[in-house]
């Protein structure tokens, strides 16, 4: 029932998910929020290959061990924030995974229909939990310009945990929930 | 006022707040889950939720990265010193910034600055308010900006929602509210709501409720209706944990009502994530440990 997703995310890989399906994702990951996500979308160079990659939208608690990275905490942040900038993103980098909290809006929606992409939802909150998953830290670029929390942690993870809620047909989960507990409320108020 | 046991023991008072989540909210998250269909996603989510709840009581870190804004409420006896203890807090402020107990999570609003110890001109927030009794009570509440951001105030009457000043008024706002925020701020959610009072005391009361423990019922026999005929309802929606669909779109609702002046009616609603960080404790004449609080 849990579907195990692995790096790197194929458009074949992609168009095999449906919306309400659970996932756990195993390879690479990169996090990226308002920052990175204005500086792609200005023509900013991006420092690795993001085609069949996944972004995180979170901003990780990071502390050196020894010379070493380690993320003490990284839960998902609110993913609407990237919505003028993520279509963009998406056609010129072919990203295929977003994840993050929350949902996104039309724009990105149909940009996954149109060149293959599927948001999942991570579970907001669970910052220690989500970290436990965090097997290794390649890398970190823009650490300069940004700092810790904006900048681009290139990561390893097994066994993280998502459900996609916009797939790659362009049904959001977000979307029909909505519209039910609008009836819903309706109903209740009448 | 000498030092004595005072910093120590408020920035346990930080660290205790930040790393676990109080008893009687991890029990409603627990009773909510038997509700909740097995395999479903809110299962899925709320199991989630107390494996990460329980990971960081054990590794002693942040339940949430957000480590959110923090109120502190005093009730100090006459004559207290409340510079000092303001002093003692910033410090234990910082020291648990320092300590990786909170997450540098002050800006500048105007340059966009980060401060790295967390102390800015409305952080950390006091509260006073005096007491008759000797020992000095200490509440701390640490909000997520994500639950923040889903707060809101109604002015009414509000055409757009059908609601009158009267409390099926209060209703529709409260549902409305609830319906706005979906699973954003983190569903399943606490509302602190506050009925009449103006602008700036009805969002400052509608915090207070979050004070209330889960199970306490407002004394007003009418409110107390209310709060349970909007569990109720919302249990009804269907937006669920995340907002991914399931019965637990709230955890708690607290009521409560401020005068007013005639010519408005505001109702003001203060939403709070899963992850209601609520501590206190009582502190002797010394800051020494008297009674740990919730
Ligand atoms: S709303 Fe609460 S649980 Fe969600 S990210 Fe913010 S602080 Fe964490």
């Amino acid at each position: 029932m849990i579907k195990e997703l692995e790096y790197p995310f194929t458009l074949a890989k992609i168009r095999d998910l449906n919306v309400g399906q659970r996932v756990t994702i195993s390879g690479r990951l990169f996090t990226g929020r308002d920052r990175f996500h204005k500086y792609l979308f200005d023509g900013g160079k991006c420092p690795v290959d993001l085609k069949d990659g996944a972004i995180y939208h979170a901003g990780p608690v990071a502390i050196r061990r020894e010379g070493v990275w380690v993320i003490r905490v990284a839960g998902p942040t609110t993913s609407m924030r990237e919505e003028p900038y993520m279509s963009r993103i998406i056609e010129q980098h072919r990203v295929r995974v977003i994840i993050g909290k929350g949902g996104m809006g039309e724009m990105t929606r149909k940009a996954c229909v149109k060149y293959g992409c599927v948001y999942l939802q991570a579970i907001g909150g669970a910052a220690g939990l989500l970290a436990e998953s965090i097997k290794e830290v390649h890398g970190v670029h823009l650490l300069a310009e940004f700092g810790a929390a904006e900048a681009l942690w290139d990561l390893t993870v097994k066994g993280f945990s998502a459900v996609v809620t916009i797939d790659a047909s362009g049904k959001s989960l977000h979307r029909r929930i909505e519209r039910s507990s609008k009836k819903a409320l309706e109903k209740i108020l009448k | 006022m000498k030092n004595g046991h005072w910093e120590k023991n408020l920035f346990q008072l930080i660290r205790r707040t930040s790393v676990d989540l109080p008893s009687d909210v991890e029990a409603v998250i627990r009773r909510a889950l038997k509700k909740e269909r097995k395999g479903s996603h809110a299962w899925w989510v709320l199991n989630a939720i107390l494996e990460n709840v329980a990971l960081s009581r054990k590794n002693d870190t942040p339940i949430c990265q957000d480590t959110g804004s923090l109120t502190f409420y005093f009730g100090v006896p006459v004559g207290f010193d409340t510079n000092a203890i303001v002093a003692h807090t910033r410090a234990a402020v910082a020291k648990a910034t320092r300590q990786g107990y909170l997450r540098q999570n002050t800006i500048d609003s105007v340059s966009g600055a980060s401060y790295d110890t967390n102390i800015g001109s409305a952080s950390p927030v006091f509260i006073f308010q005096q007491q008759a009794r000797k020992k000095v009570d200490v509440r701390l509440i640490m909000k997520g900006g994500g639950s923040e951001n889903m707060g809101s105030q109604y002015s009414l009457p509000d055409v757009g929602i059908h609601a009158d000043r009267d409390l099926e008024g209060v209703r529709r706002c409260i549902l409305d509210a609830v319906w706005n925020a979906q699973g954003n701020g983190c569903a399943p959610g606490i509302l602190g709501v506050c009925i009449g009072g103006d602008r700036a005391t009805g969002y400052k009361h509608s915090k207070e409720q979050f004070l209330r423990r889960l199970a306490d019922k407002s004394r007003v026999k009418a409110l107390a209706r209310l709060e349970e005929k909007i569990m109720k309802d919302v249990f009804k929606l269907g937006i669920g944990p995340m907002g991914l669909g399931g019965k637990t779109t709230l955890l708690g609702i607290k009521i409560d009502s401020l005068s007013r002046v005639p010519a408005s009616y505001f109702v003001t609603i203060s939403y709070m994530c899963w992850a209601f960080r609520r501590r206190g404790v009582l502190l002797g004449p010394e800051g020494g440990v008297h009674r740990w609080l919730y």
